[in-house]
């Protein structure tokens, strides 16, 4: 399995996007930074992250989604949150992390 | 776990460097090994001791010297994106002829090989970057 990680928001480049297309079943992706924006309920990129999570798991760093002023009642149903410790099980469960810078 | 860790943006601009900072210390609480943090581009600059921010900011560049010292880290600088951005320890002054070297307790300056060889030696290889 490989760890995707998204630190673009949606709305600045295609990175999410690109990665959801080319992501394996299975596979786990994490949104943080500001890709954390993707995550947010209610944008033009909630029906692609649900899409998604029917062949794999998508995540989001918590702080760093707090930290733009969103709370756990804007996430889209579905994406699990981690703090860092969650993101460090993230890396050593998967056998290879992947940045989409 | 053996991890190894690579910046590529330097303090204040983005966020690599904070995330990185606070990944590789959840990653040490968790009893994990950190083989290497590798410095490359604009990374570098995570590295100069006389960066001054103001006393209620986080200090960036101190944070990762006291993580260092704390954990016996080895933090490691790409000696070319360096030179390009003028950033010099006592040997690299020297022998570019330099008045002042300005490295941070903790960092060293070596080559790109260190990167290659943390891809190596470590299981992971997390990048943090724009």
């Amino acid at each position: 399995m490989t760890l995707h990680t998204v630190n673009k928001s949606p709305f600045e480049t295609n990175s999410l996007e690109t990665c959801l297309r080319l992501v394996r079943s299975g596979h786990n992706v994490l949104l943080f930074e500001d890709g954390v924006y993707g995550a947010s309920k209610g944008t033009r990129f909630e029906a692609l992250l649900t899409e998604a999570m029917q062949s794999c798991k998508i995540h989001v760093l918590l702080p760093d989604f707090e930290a733009r002023g969103m709370s756990i009642d804007s996430l889209i149903s579905g994406i699990e949150t981690v703090d860092y410790a969650g993101f460090v099980n993230l890396v050593t469960e998967n056998e290879r992390v992947q940045a989409w810078l | 776990m053996k991890l190894g860790i690579m910046v590529s943006e330097g303090p204040y601009q983005h966020q690599a460097s904070d995330s990185a900072y606070n990944f590789t210390k959840a990653a040490l609480e968790k009893g994990h090994e950190i083989f290497r943090v590798f410095f490359y581009h604009d990374g570098v600059n995570n590295a100069t001791r006389l960066t001054v921010p103001p006393q209620d900011d986080r200090n960036v560049v101190n944070r990762w010297s006291e993580l260092a010292k704390q954990y016996n880290l080895d933090l490691v600088v790409c000696i070319a994106a360096a030179q390009r951005r003028g950033l010099l320890d006592e040997n690299e002054a020297k022998r570019n002829g330099k008045d002042a070297n300005n490295i941070a307790d903790g960092f060293r300056i070596s080559g790109l090989g260190q990167l290659i060889e943390a891809g190596i030696q470590a299981e992971r290889l997390v990048v943090f970057g724009d």
